[in-house]
């Protein structure tokens, strides 16, 4: 029996599940007040990925910013070392806290999970919208603390420096990481739940999707991680309000136990940016191979394994603060280890793409991007986490140039890439695809003038967080700049090939690129409440019955043959 | 995963002759809320009791042990997890063991630091201490870290 | 938050849905996106459990900070516990469990039909909540007027007239009035002290860490020093307060720092707790609480039995050091 009515072939349904085909999410209620109080996912995570791109714009603004002034030693647009200090921090602490971290999991996630799942929403929609506002409370918080004088103490809020710095947003900005946090929490809560309790039958553990592995996975870290970078921010705002000293050295505390407070929850957070882009990347490489994923259990294993190991490796961030000779080999040793899921995984998706037949839409090749950038990124982590090379690396551009290449070389990437690949779901039009491609080999190669030379820039010496250089640094920080200006290039046509979609692109088929998971069985944009009944759940991953239909201008999921779906064709279906 | 445990397997536990059953959730005996009330109110007696005992070290280690038994009982009988599925008992002791991790890293080396750090009072306190109580025995030396930090 | 978890199940009637062709034989109780009842319950009792389990870890960072703390002055720990009133501490301790007793039998009666019960279990509940914190006041208001308190104002003398009259004098002395170090003057309870000229302290910070950690700012005496007080002075000071004891160890601010840090956040998610019990309380009264519904009962329950949890180690780590 099945429960999915394929779409008869010929011309386009009148109705879809019973209801007129022009009903979805987009158009079921109208008025900005029907959007503002939402309880859909999809409406939530529409509103998210708005606010995030939002937040991006200001992000890459700064990030630009930064560049420009560095063209020059000394001053090139602007003549205060405190000014510069403010725009890295405010860089840094917009991409984290307002960007990457709810970016995939908040604004993705909500949108594409239940319907990946079968189910028709999360399991808490109050929930889902409160965190949202949440977010947005942060968002004006931190514009709040720039207009109180902003905050100079980069986006780690290392004490003793934050709690005695006389710029006077540090705690509005303390406030809005602390909220924040609260939003990134009740997201990962969601979606726990949702993810053990709304799953339809048959959608058994291990025919979830591997972007559900990564998103369950991703949640964990939320719920566990996120609490703890609320508790520390909580007393470092008490700490600067009423001097409680449990920070202060000059007050007999232990700024120590800030950064392990600080890192316990920030090392595990970057994993909340990795883990959902390497579930993206899973999803793509997939389907665009038309190949199942190849060593589904171990990727879907490595992303928990990540998760789990996530939490034991934070001290790698404090080789340098005066830890034990027994600590720093601990945490050298055990920040190895994370590279073993983080190799499966992308060993897996090279075994995936070998003998497919890889389509190079716009989301494969932001795919392959990853897979370089990400490769390049994980492989000069090996460096910091090595002790003695840490001590030279440490605060040198090479950690920032490492942790781009992570963040915005693999996450934002990955995001990007998924932005691309659900974008005909999600409001059902196809982008241009070749601007879509020539933009993301621009964004790639941008990104590598810009970052792979602060490589050379930092193994040479040339610290972090530095308004001022030497001026042998010049000719790379020249380079790095010119390759941010090649990488805004590259968002810019992005940004116009999918905007574009709205004017003149064409009306997306359910099932652009081919995909078997539930998400691409329902219509595009999906319906109000996803799915009328519950939906049979196959083998996400067989791409077996997943056919061309020039007549849809899209594929087609055919289980005719499927002795599940029809006892007639046992025969045909009993040779697999 | 938890799917196919039921729910109605475990609640006749609470049965009373003409009481009405809910059809989800487990409904607890009186004598288990009550005897659990009692057992705590009894354990906080005797932790009280025992502070005015000189055990040395032990002191922390009963303390402590006094206060997990009474933790579970809260958790197992008021909390109802001995009825409830067993994914929300793990969710509990997954978060304790995360803070034992983050507890156990950081101890690891709470005297490493110990030559750096100020003797005596911290200097703001002492500061203070200074301007408004001139009688106040400031800067008293740890004889506990075998003057490691005394090395001026 | 919890109310938010816990009401889910009333999203049903918030807004028309266009899925008439599933609705009929919906129970009113099980929100739309839930197949069943159970499944509800489930995913409401999974819900607030992970929710109870960031607290523990928004908790647990506190009781890290109170090891590390420990560990670092054991003996700070073991002097400034004598401060707290055992009693007081004990008696709230029951009161706590009492009222986490109520709480579980408004549970039971929610769950077996008893409206009248459940009324009368979670008003209890809340006049646990009510004196618990009326205890706790007392507590502070006591060691806010002997300065038992967080910070540099722990080294203030308390707020009698002899020391009053000090801290006048004081007020008036040069040498006093540079050494003292403010960053924030309202973080002095007393309002002479504060209208002293503040003097930034990251003068201080920058100075004093040295590699040797003894470094000393603005010329302030080393400890060695400043250890030894003329004798005659200790005679002249007041008897009886933590600044004249000359057993008082450093840093026993910390200890007091870390004890209104974790009491104080204990006491926030009491007042939290009260007001969801308020909360329950109104829907009992309504009449929303029957065996078919009680999800919110329970889930709020499970709240205000962690904020018990908590105070069961709250409890011996500070008011029980031998």
């Amino acid at each position: 029996m099945t429960t999915i009515q394929l779409p008869s072939p010929g011309a386009l349904p009148d109705t879809i599940e019973g209801r007129p085909a022009s009903d979805n999410y987009l158009t079921h209620t109208r008025g900005i007040l029907s959007w503002i109080f939402t309880l859909d996912h999809k409406r939530i995570g529409v509103m998210y990925m708005w606010s995030v791109l939002g937040a991006f714009l200001l992000g890459g603004t700064f990030a630009l910013l930064l560049r420009t002034e560095l063209l020059t030693p000394g001053p090139t647009i602007t003549d205060s070392a405190d000014t510069y200090n403010q725009w890295f921090t405010l860089h840094g602490a917009i991409m984290v806290f307002l960007v990457i971290i709810p970016s995939i999991p908040a604004a993705l996630g909500n949108i594409i999970l239940p319907i990946m799942l079968g189910a028709k929403d999360v399991a808490f929609p109050r929930l889902n919208l409160f965190s949202y506002y949440l977010w947005v409370t942060g968002a004006v918080l931190c514009v709040v603390s720039l207009a109180m004088g902003g905050f100079d103490t980069g986006w780690t809020f290392y004490t003793p420096y934050s709690t005695t710095t006389t710029a006077g947003g540090v705690i509005p900005v303390l406030t809005a990481a602390f909220v924040l946090g609260f939003s990134s929490i009740f997201t990962g809560l969601n979606f726990i739940v949702t993810v053990h309790k709304l799953r339809p039958p048959g959608m058994t553990w291990f025919r979830m999707p591997l972007f559900l592995w990564a998103i369950y996975a991703t949640a964990i870290i939320q719920v566990l991680a996120t609490p703890v970078l609320g508790i520390t921010l909580l007393l470092l705002i008490v700490e600067r309000t009423v001097n409680i000293g449990i920070f202060n050295p000059s007050m007999g505390g232990d700024p120590v136990l800030y950064q392990h407070f600080f890192w316990f929850y920030s090392h595990p957070a970057v994993y909340i940016m990795i883990l959902p882009a390497m579930g993206i990347i899973s999803e793509i490489i997939a389907i665009n191979s038309h190949r199942a994923i190849f060593g589904y259990r171990l990727i879907a294993f490595s992303s928990i394994a990540i998760a789990f190991f996530s939490f034991i490796v934070w001290g790698h961030h404090m080789f340098t603060s005066g830890q034990s000779a027994l600590m720093n080999t601990l945490f050298s040793a055990i920040s190895f280890s994370v590279a073993i899921p983080s190799a499966v995984k992308v060993f897996n998706w090279i075994a995936t793409l070998y003998k497919g037949s890889v389509s190079l839409t716009t989301p494969m090749w932001y795919a392959l991007s990853f897979l370089f950038l990400f490769t390049i990124g994980g492989l000069t982590g090996l460096h910091l986490a090595t002790l003695s090379t840490d001590v030279h690396l440490h605060d040198t551009y090479f950690v920032v140039a490492h942790f781009h290449y992570v963040m915005m070389g693999s996450a934002l990437i990955g995001m990007i890439g998924g932005l691309h690949h659900w974008w005909p779901k999600i409001f059902g039009r196809m982008y241009d695809e070749r601007l879509g491609t020539i933009a993301c080999w621009i964004i790639f190669i941008g990104f590598n003038v810009t970052f792979f030379t602060q490589f050379m820039l930092g193994s040479q010496g040339m610290p972090r967080r530095y308004y001022d250089y030497q001026p042998e640094f010049q000719v790379y920080h020249v380079i790095s700049t010119i390759g941010s200006y090649i990488m805004a290039v590259g968002f810019t046509l992005t940004a116009i090939s999918l905007f574009g979609s709205f004017f003149n692109g064409k009306k997306a088929p359910a099932n652009p690129w081919g995909g078997r998971s539930l998400e691409w069985q329902c219509a595009s944009p999906p319906p109000f409440d996803n799915f009328a009944k519950a939906p049979r759940v196959g083998d996400c991953y067989d791409f077996s019955v997943v056919h061309w239909d020039p007549k849809l201008g899209g594929y087609r999921v055919d289980e005719s043959n499927d002795p599940e779906v029809n006892p007639a064709a046992q025969g045909t279906k009993a040779a697999h | 995963m938890a799917h196919q445990v039921s729910h109605s397997a475990g609640a006749h536990a609470g049965s009373h002759a003409g009481e009405v059953h809910p059809e989800v959730g487990h409904v607890v005996p009186i004598k288990y809320l009550v005897g659990a009330g009692a057992a705590l109110l009894v354990l906080t007696v005797i932790t009280v009791a025992v502070r005015y005992i000189d055990l040395g070290e032990a002191n922390l280690a009963l303390a402590l042990a006094i206060a997990v038994v009474k933790a579970t009982i809260v958790a197992l009988i008021f909390m109802h997890l001995r009825w409830d599925r067993p994914f929300n008992l793990l969710v509990l002791i997954g978060s304790i063991v995360f803070v034992g991790i983050m507890l156990a890293f950081s101890a690891m080396d709470v005297h490493q630091n110990s030559a750096t750090m100020f003797n005596g009072n911290p200097p703001e306190a002492e500061t203070v201490m200074q301007a408004n109580a001139p009688g106040a025995p400031v800067a008293q030396f740890r004889s506990t870290n075998g003057g490691v930090g005394d090395t001026n | 938050m919890s109310q938010t978890i816990a009401n889910t199940h009333t999203t049903h009637a918030d807004q028309a849905h266009g899925h008439d062709d599933h609705a009929h034989g919906h129970d009113p109780h099980v929100a739309h996106h839930f197949d069943s009842m159970a499944q509800q319950f489930d995913s409401a009792k999974l819900g607030i459990w992970l929710f109870l389990a960031t607290e523990i870890l928004f908790f647990g960072g506190l009781f890290v900070a109170y090891a590390i703390l420990r560990m670092r002055n054991p003996e700070v720990f073991s002097y400034a516990s004598h401060y707290l009133d055992t009693i007081m501490g004990g008696i709230n301790t029951c009161v706590l469990i009492l009222s986490s007793l109520t709480m579980a039998l408004a549970v039971r009666c929610a769950q077996t039909n008893r409206r009248g019960g459940l009324i009368v279990c979670l008003v209890l509940t809340f006049m646990g909540a009510i004196g618990f914190l009326v205890i706790k006041y007392f507590e502070y208001t006591h060691k806010f007027h002997d300065n038992l308190v967080w910070g540099s104002s722990f080294y203030v003398p308390p707020h009698d007239a002899e020391g009053h009259a000090e801290a006048m004098a004081l007020k008036t002395a040069p040498v006093a009035a540079t050494a003292i170090v403010v960053k924030d003057p309202t973080l002095f309870a007393i309002p002479d002290l504060a209208a002293k000229p503040a003097v930034d302290v990251s003068a201080v910070k920058s100075a004093s860490v040295g590699p040797s950690g003894m470094a000393r700012a603005n010329g302030t005496p080393a400890p060695e020093q400043a250890a030894a007080p003329a004798p005659g002075k200790l005679e002249e000071a007041h008897p009886g307060t933590h600044l004249e004891d000359t057993k008082l160890p450093p840093n026993t601010h910390l200890f007091f720092a870390i004890y209104y840090c974790m009491t104080g956040l204990h006491g926030i998610h009491v007042v939290a707790g009260m007001g969801i019990i308020a909360w329950l309380t109104w829907r009992a009264v309504r009449g929303d609480f029957s065996s078919k519904n009680f999800t919110a009962v329970d889930t709020g329950g499970l709240y205000w039995h962690i904020v018990d949890l908590i105070w069961i180690f709250l409890f011996p780590l500070f008011y029980l050091i031998h």
